[in-house]
């Protein structure tokens, strides 16, 4: 594409985004704030990312190859010779500080209302069986490390008892991070997903759904809302985003919707107690042993015939190219999530084998978020500038249990 | 509850070492800067644009009134001598190594300074 001949579409404004109950409210200059960084975004990787694969071809690689009289052998090589490259430097300087914007922005619009915003979650999870908080749940390390996506205190730390603020930030600002590409509830994923399962599937009944790393459930209620007669069930480590996805779940009425507190590697639920086992966006940010423990977590929880699914972005193979592999990389690096390489580079096939799984039970396939912002009077576009590991485009692995 | 500390918090770090990309890191650091004064002029900007629309909707002034105006002697001069003023404070450090290098005599070195005071 080329930027000065083809009119760039804008990304929604932040006031489009669907409220609820628990959502933060948000004044004029903050909506405003948040509308440039989606713009900053849009512009970053429609206009300036292009530029890379410029940079890599032209300079980066017939460098390299005159130095070394041969070509990438890997990603690291790749990565390494970029960040020599003054473009690369530059995009990548943008994009890191853009990722803090989000946060602080985020954050300066949760954190002054922070204790209204607990008590309106307090509100709506009074008296409900629906949530349940175990203190005793460790964080895992994978967690603590460091704070993943450059979200300072990550999804559980708590600024007092009772605080949401960290899911409340979240939420407010995924729909700036993919400009809008998840929909008005930032739901596009779980949508997808439960869409596909009811078209693959429609003699599948599942009576119990479990959603690792729900977060503040926002993928979660999609499965809820496609199967009312299911009991779903989200769990995740963090309490500030279960009360608030609990609080937000009430609100937005979906009531067949249980969030827990538990780890995903020990969760405490019975041998084959499931009938569908979902994570979405969530394996990239565990660690290689971990993903192994959940995995088998998994295959113990669900029932024969059961299934399990796991939206991520697609799988680093060997017929993607080396600059590819590095774009989509950045983020391990340079976006905290320093499992995203490690998890990409794995055998899904040979992970849920390893895990119990039959290997001809297992499948892949590719989804599009279903974005209620899409104007379906138009053709759908493809998307011409992949905003490397942020598309709304997923590759999801998964096998029944038989 | 003790009283949160907003503005420390909503611009804390997370946790894990920030990567810096160009060879001097003090050039990325005013980028980073540079980037956060663009989004607040963008902010700025926007509330204008919504006093601008909300008074024409009100039919207290029309846009076509704001793109025509033209300033009388008077207040052409203010605002140069405003749009002076600004640049002056934005590009006080150009100015300031400008008059380094005019007056090398009221340049010296407060290390070198602290040391003869330390002795005179």
């Amino acid at each position: 594409m080329d930027a000065r001949t083809v009119s760039p579409s804008v990304p929604p404004v932040w006031s489009t985004i669907a409220t609820h109950g628990v959502f933060p409210e948000a004044k004029h200059d903050e909506i405003a704030r948040y509308n440039f960084l989606a713009n900053l975004n849009k512009y970053l990787s429609t206009v300036v990312a292009p530029g890379n694969r410029i940079a890599y071809e032209k300079r980066v690689r017939p460098r390299f190859r005159a130095e070394h009289g041969r070509d990438f052998q890997n990603r690291d090589e790749v990565r390494k010779a970029m960040k020599q490259d003054p473009y690369y430097q530059m995009w990548s300087a943008l994009r890191r500080t853009t990722m803090e914007m989000r946060q602080q922005n985020g954050r300066s619009i949760t954190i002054r209302q922070a204790p209204e915003l607990a008590e309106k979650a307090a509100k709506l999870n009074e008296g409900k069986e629906t949530l349940v908080l175990n203190p005793s749940v460790k964080v895992p390390h994978y967690l603590t490390v460091m704070d993943n996506h450059c979200m300072p205190g990550s999804y559980h730390t708590e600024l007092f008892e009772g605080d949401v603020s960290a899911a409340a930030n979240y939420d407010t600002g995924l729909f700036v991070t993919t400009a809008g590409g998840l929909g008005r509830l930032s739901d596009g994923g779980g949508k997808a997903i439960a869409q596909w399962v009811l078209s693959q599937y429609p003699e599948f009944k599942p009576k119990r759904i479990l959603d690792i790393g729900c977060g503040l459930g926002h993928n979660t209620l999609p499965l809820a809302q496609a199967f009312p007669d299911a009991e779903v069930i989200g769990i995740d480590v963090g309490a500030p985003m279960l009360r608030y996805g609990h609080a937000r779940a009430q609100s937005l009425g979906v009531r067949n919707v249980k969030f827990i507190q538990a780890d995903a590697a020990q969760t405490g639920f019975p041998d084959e107690s499931f009938d569908w086992i979902q994570t979405t966006m969530f394996l990239h940010e565990t660690s290689f042993l971990a993903i192994h423990r959940i995995m088998q977590e998994i295959y113990r929880m669900l029932k024969r015939n059961g299934l399990t699914l796991h939206i991520e972005q697609p799988q680093y193979t060997p017929d993607m190219d080396l600059f590819e592999q590095t774009m989509r990389d950045w983020d391990a690096f340079y976006n905290n999530e320093p499992f995203w390489g490690v998890m990409h580079d794995l055998d899904p096939a040979a992970l849920m084998e390893q895990s119990g799984f039959d290997r001809k039970e297992f499948f892949q396939i590719g989804v599009r978020a279903v974005n209620d912002l899409e104007d379906f009077t138009k053709p759908r576009q493809q998307p011409e500038a992949e905003d490397y590991g942020r598309a709304a485009v997923w590759n999801v692995f998964g096998a029944w249990k038989r | 509850m003790r009283e949160l500390n907003v503005i420390a918090l909503a611009n804390a770090k997370s946790k894990g070492k920030r990567p810096y990309f160009f060879d001097d890191p003090a050039v990325e650091r005013v980028l980073a800067i540079t980037m956060a004064v663009a989004g607040e002029l963008a902010v700025v900007h926007e509330r204008l644009d919504t006093i601008e629309r909300l008074l024409e909707s009100k039919g207290t002034l029309s846009r076509a009134e704001i793109e025509a105006y033209r300033p009388d002697a008077q207040a052409a001069e203010e605002r140069q001598h405003w749009h002076a003023e600004y640049i002056a404070r934005i590009l006080r450090i150009v100015q300031q190594e400008l008059e380094a290098l005019q007056h090398p005599e009221a340049n010296r070195d407060l290390e070198e300074i602290a040391e003869e005071l330390s002795r005179t």
